[in-house]
């Protein structure tokens, strides 16, 4: 059986037909096929799947996407403005936070909606907040420091400047 | 041209593809989506050991939506294994099962779902045997056989080696210690799960991408266990969503997708679900350990006996190996004069160890540094100094022959006592409060292959394009250690130009030289070194064109700032597009290979070859802890780690790597447990599979100390595997620092810090570990000469530089 859903996700509107039983991360991974959104235990227990659904944090494995008609979703494809990195996303290239990647783009939106709410966080309350976001790469130590470095830039309203080579030379390769 | 300054080596600089990652465009390979593609799955035994008697497809064959179903039967009756020596496994069992989740058939369907449902409808029939769960139970029951073949019944290898006279290195000693240690498993976790896509064209030709460190390894056994000339198959690794060694072995899934392929006539995608990936493993293996070492009062250690026993669980995978290397390394890091290794690895029904992190050497770091603990408190030394007294000595041969370059342990030890405040923290801390030290060393590649051969272990491919373009080719698999961007560094330096003018194409059997693969920490020294010769023999025609242009000779030219110029006149040059247009137009097409091959310097004994390497990477860990008396939870609150690394050719990827290890050091000694109950995994879940997360990683101060190393590329040694060694160690020794118990066996749970508290508080010792070693009568050993001391030979030597 399928249902019909009227989503709003990164600011476009999707209409898509999907199966009934789907969840959110299905719908977007498999009928919309933004695959950015990646999955590590499809039970909510690692937060690889985190999306933000009407600005909170959701395991996107856990939901399901009729609930979620009407509010604004957003993936890690809709956090940059065209090219225009979002400031997490500019700290986490340049601090290398990401290493295999598979886990930051629910970092990534765990970490843009903490600096909604709390522009000033201290690192404990990083810690915390990422508290459901396994990462097996990195100790964690350079997304504490690249979430930091974020909520300092974009608390001075400055754009990043050009800390890294390919930054200074214009857009993204 | 020799440099001294770096324009990108030592810079901190992103990775090549970390844009890719942050924005989601990374196609990992269960994001590959391809038109009419099915969707498989495996059908796994619920048993741990049992003969399968019959297989009937038929209700899921009728099942609408099912393209295809394969069992053993529509596979060659051939087994494979990665070693040639443990050639043991099916894709899809035939006979019988050794584990519970071992693959018995195989679904593609239109999707997920239907592919799921289909396998309940495939009847097997089992006989079930008795399931052999732990090495005291597989040797008791010889009459019970996992496999047919083994160095003794369900016993896989028994190695036992001798190198110089043990015993009278024991009678010389003024203090012999005997301890017992036990490591738990543990497994590797990646975050993203195992996938693969498989396409067999009308053709007849096979393409897999697949997330895996090893494709050529792949590419090799896919032949055989289809039986398809290796012309015909072309494996691409996707980039892997963390390997950890998980991601080295041929799977099952990936076979299955192949034939499913064929069978159905659409491409297949197998991706394992969590549960299967901790039924997949090839992890850590637990390993009972016996080590006896001679002391004399200073400290210096005159001989050391070690036996180990592997856990080895249903399969070979890289289990001989694993077994050798828990001898191995012990001699490199401190003068050992003599040395004798004794080990076993048993066959169990629990999933296949393998190579995790650190392949096989953690386990015996972890008891030796502990027994070297409780050696300098009984002789009253400071275990820091008793350490840097008896470092090993550069540029020779350990006991067991193998050839150390480069040693910065030293500086190591002092730079983690320093920072740490360990002189006037250790003993004065708070009650509760304690600091440890442990050391190690881990290979920079290893020395041999997996299977014999002359040829190169890394080749790259450097093609100038004349719109200016660098174009690196290479077998390379980039697991997110940032291999391909160490290779985009490496020849950015060599041709003066910059990461973002290089495009790299990794891991394409049909496209990239080989390399053998993404594990031994290989990858920077091996790779690297090739794709700096063939960097070297671009540059070299560029010069040539260039200098005939400008009417001048090569030598005196320089590549930098994206410019070919004369050295002292940096007036005179062109762009290095030019440079590219006049050599191309005078060589044609500008296409240079580079190869690497280590130097061969193995052992002329049987097991020889495993151990050598390159060179080795040295680590120094100081560990703080908490410990509360009450709950028994130990936790770490401040880590101090110095690696040597020879040469960072991006610090901010080489400290990543330290953390990274340093994190899942701490996951093993205190949480980490690949446990079973009745044949099935305990905790096959992220929930209760406890591991780290933010609030249970502590800050960790990392500390680089660089000192070229002849063998590396610009003097780099590994720093992915090394650094989670003495973590382990360090954890147990700050344990014992703060509240006198000694934990001899991973992980350091609570429940076992409070029994060794109340054991204290009875009055006994405090000490919890395992009592006693299994009845194992290994046979004489084969005695060879020690080469302690002896000159190092063969430095640098490199088989493919003319």
């Amino acid at each position: 059986m399928k249902t019909r859903l009227s989503l709003r996700i990164n600011g476009e509107e999707r209409d898509v037909l999907a199966d009934t039983h789907k969840t959110l991360l299905e719908v977007l991974r498999e009928d919309l096929h933004l695959t950015g959104t990646k999955h590590g235990c499809e039970l909510g227990e690692c937060g690889t799947c985190t999306v933000l659904v009407g600005g909170t944090p959701v395991l996107s494995c856990l939901a399901l996407p009729i609930e979620c008609q009407g509010v604004e979703i957003k993936t890690v494809e809709g956090m940059a403005r065209g090219h225009e990195l979002h400031p997490l996303q500019q700290a986490f290239v340049e601090l290398g936070a990401a290493q295999c990647g598979y886990c930051t783009p629910g970092i990534l939106l765990t970490a843009e909606a903490l600096l909604e709410e709390l522009p000033m966080p201290t690192r404990d309350e990083i810690r915390h907040a990422l508290a459901g976001n396994l990462c097996r790469c990195t100790g964690y130590t350079k997304i504490l420091d690249a979430v930091e470095l974020a909520a300092l830039r974009m608390r001075q309203g400055e754009m990043p400047p050009p800390a890294s080579r390919a930054e200074a030379e214009g857009a993204r390769p | 041209m020799k440099k001294d300054a770096f324009s990108i080596v030592g810079q901190s600089l992103p990775k090549i593809d970390a844009w890719a990652k942050v924005v989601g465009d990374t196609k990992f390979a269960d994001d590959l989506l391809m038109s009419r593609m099915a969707h498989g799955k495996l059908l796994r035994s619920p048993h741990p050991h049992a003969l399968i008697k019959r297989i009937d497809a038929t209700r899921a064959r009728a099942l609408p939506g099912v393209y295809a179903v394969i069992t053993g039967q529509d596979l060659p009756r051939v087994k494979f294994g990665i070693l040639p020596v443990s050639q043991d496994e099916e894709a899809l069992c035939v006979d019988k099962v050794r584990m519970v989740g071992d693959p018995v058939a195989a679904v593609a369907a239109v999707d997920d779902e239907t592919a799921e449902r289909a396998t309940h409808l495939i009847d097997v029939e089992y006989e079930p045997l008795r399931p052999l769960m732990s090495i005291e139970d597989s040797l008791a029951h010889p009459e019970v056989r996992i496999h047919e073949y083994g160095d003794r019944p369900n016993v896989h290898k028994v190695v036992a080696l001798q190198f110089g006279d043990v015993d009278s290195a024991f009678a010389r000693a003024d203090l012999v210690r005997e301890d017992v240690f036990f490591f738990e498993g543990n497994t590797h976790l990646p975050m993203e799960q195992h996938s693969a896509v498989a396409q067999w064209g009308p053709d007849g030709k096979l393409t897999l991408w697949s997330s895996t460190q090893t494709p050529h390894y792949v590419h090799r056994l896919l032949s055989k266990i289809l039986d398809v000339p290796p012309a015909h198959i072309r494996v691409v690794a996707a980039p892997v969503g963390g390997g950890f060694g998980g991601k080295l072995d041929p799977f099952a899934h990936e076979i299955a997708a192949c034939r499913l392929s064929q069978v159905c006539g659409r491409p297949v995608k197998i991706t394992l679900t969590r549960e299967e990936v901790f039924y997949v493993h090839r992890g850590r293996h637990p390993v009972l350990m016996w080590i006896k070492t001679g002391f004399t009062r200073d400290g210096a250690i005159t001989g050391m006996h070690f036996r180990s026993w592997l856990d080895g669980g249903a399969y070979g995978s890289y289990g001989v190996a694993s077994t050798f290397y828990t001898g191995a390394l012990q001699t490199v890091t401190y003068k050992i004069p003599v040395y004798k290794f004794e080990g076993a690895r048993v066959f169990t029904n629990k999933p296949p160890c393998g190579p995790k992190r650190g392949h096989g050497t953690p386990q015996p770091r972890f008891a030796m540094e502990c027994q070297i603990d409780k050696a300098a408190e009984q002789l009253g030394l400071d275990p820091a100094d008793m350490r840097r007294r008896n470092l090993a000595e550069p540029y020779v041969r350990t006991a067991n022959h193998l050839t150390v370059t480069t040693i910065g342990l030293g500086e190591c030890i002092d730079r983690v006592v320093e920072a740490s405040g360990w002189r006037q923290k250790r003993g004065s801390l708070p009650p509760g409060k304690g600091i440890g030290i442990a050391c190690s060393a881990y290979l920079t590649g290893a020395g041999t292959a997996i299977y014999w051969n002359d040829m190169p272990h890394s080749g790259v491919v450097v093609r100038a394009d004349r719109s200016g373009l660098v174009a690196v080719l290479s077998g390379a698999t980039d697991i997110g250690q940032g291999s391909d961007s160490v290779l985009a560094y490496l020849v950015a330096e060599v041709l003066g130009i910059e990461p973002k003018d290089i495009r790299v194409h990794p891991a394409d059997t049909d496209l990239t030289p080989v390399d053998l693969g993404s594990y031994s920490s290989r990858v920077t020294l091996m790779a690297g070194n090739a794709a700096i010769q063939a960097a070297e023999r671009l540059r070299a025609r560029l010069f040539e064109a260039v200098a005939r242009k400008l009417e001048t000779t090569p030598d005196r030219l320089t590549a930098a700032e994206r410019r070919v110029f004369v050295a002292d006149d940096p007036e005179r040059g062109v762009d290095f597009a030019q440079a590219v247009v006049l050599a191309e137009s005078m060589f044609g097409v500008l296409a240079f290979p580079g190869s690497y091959a280590p130097p061969k310097r193995a052992g002329k004994y049987k097991g020889g070859g495993v151990g050598p390497s390159p060179c080795y990477s040295y680590s120094a860990c100081v560990v703080e802890v908490d410990v509360d008396r009450e709950t028994g939870k130990v936790t770490p609150t401040e880590v101090w780690i110095a690696h040597d690394v020879g040469r960072a050719i991006n610090p901010l990827l080489v400290e990543g790597q330290v953390e990274g290890s340093v994190y899942m050091g701490l996951g093993e000694v205190l949480m980490e447990e690949q446990v079973f109950r009745d044949g099935m995994h305990k905790i096959p879940s992220l929930l209760e599979y406890k591991s780290p997360t933010t609030l249970e990683t502590p800050e960790i101060h990392t500390i680089l100390v660089e000192g070229a190393d002849p063998e590396g590329p610009f003097g780099a040694k590994e720093a992915g595997q090394g650094p989670l060694l003495p973590v382990i160690p360090a954890v147990a020794n700050a344990v014992h620092d703060a509240v006198g118990v000694r934990i001899d066996e991973t992980p350091i749970t609570p429940e076992k810090v409070v029994k060794a508290l109340e054991s204290l508080r009875q009055g006994k010792s405090g000490r919890l570990g395992p009592e006693r070693v299994p009845v194992f009568a290994f046979p004489e050993p084969r005695v060879v000469e020690s080469a302690f001391g002896l000159p190092a030979e063969g430095i640098a030597a490199r088989p493919f530089s003319s």
